[in-house]
């Protein structure tokens, strides 16, 4: 069971309590881009197998989005963080980093 | 005005813990700014209860403040005076950015009662209730609907969900409750 903590409420929240949102930190390409960078927008995700950055919304409670990162293969949590970032804030790349010296770090 | 009636007017059923339908029950959705000085002056007029902090249910004279999200307040008043205190509060806050409605038709309330109310609910939720405290609100789900319940005092929890899923509910806390179902 993936517990996450809501960095809004302060509560930690289990999964049931989520709704999953996908890859985080995605960069939107509309109108006026080109077809790749459209495809690569809307279809090409990460799916990484370890550290992976994700969007989770806290559906039953305050109900709002928030960031989580992550491991895929382990399920251990390094660390919630607010919606209103476009990529990781330094201390949870820290965190990681504290955990994985040896990971190639985000992007 | 009809006559108000609360979802299942006052059902209860006595398990290993008493679960009633509270009744009619005044609640006030109120959202804007929390940080700012208007809408802490409104609350103190329609509850007389203090700002509650993240997570927190504060209780003043005339009800109760419960924290929603970083956005939202809920308001437990009077449910013949919700209609007068929303109009107040509306017209307090003013040009402030904010939102204040009378939710209390949409809404149906139960207390737990008994030594084991926090296990009754930590049955249908995956909260954890056991951390739970007077003066603490948690918003989370019961079985597949979405429920916020606090403490009044250590033998009465307080489950608010919505009007709609109010039979449904009202299921779930007398299953939860019935005799020799007890964990403890």
């Amino acid at each position: 069971m993936l517990i996450l903590e809501c960095p809004y409420c302060g509560v930690m929240a289990d999964e049931t309590d989520l709704h999953g949102g996908g890859e985080a930190h995605l960069k939107r390409f509309g109108p006026g881009s080109s077809d790749d960078e459209f495809e690569t927008y809307l279809f090409h995700r990460k799916n990484p197998k370890g550290v992976h950055f994700e969007r989770w919304r806290h559906v039953s409670g305050c109900g709002k989005w928030f960031h989580a990162a992550r491991n895929t293969m382990t399920l251990e949590v390094y660390a919630t963080y607010s919606a209103q970032t476009t990529e990781p804030p330094q201390d949870v790349i820290d965190a990681v980093k504290a955990k994985h010296p040896d990971w190639e770090g985000y992007k | 005005m009809s006559n108000a009636v609360s979802a299942l007017q006052g059902a209860s059923f006595d398990g290993y813990c008493k679960v009633e339908e509270a009744g009619l029950t005044g609640m006030i959705t109120l959202r804007g700014d929390l940080a700012s000085k208007g809408v802490a002056k409104a609350v103190k007029a329609a509850t007389g209860a203090a700002m509650p902090g993240q997570g927190e249910v504060t209780e003043g004279a005339k009800g109760r403040v419960g924290w929603m999200s970083p956005d939202e307040l809920l308001l437990i008043v009077d449910h013949a005076e919700a209609a007068a205190i929303v109009e107040a509060a509306a017209k307090s806050l003013g040009d402030e950015h904010s939102l204040v409605v009378n939710v209390s038709d949409a809404r149906a309330v139960y207390r737990v009662k008994g030594a084991a109310c926090r296990e009754v609910i930590a049955k249908l939720t995956p909260a954890d209730t056991s951390v739970m405290q007077p003066g603490m609100l948690r918003r989370t789900r019961i079985a597949q609907i979405p429920a916020a319940f606090y403490l009044e005092d250590d033998e009465t929890a307080v489950l608010v969900c919505f009007r709609s899923v109010a039979q449904y509910a009202f299921d779930l806390l007398k299953d939860a409750a019935k005799p020799g179902g007890e964990v403890w």
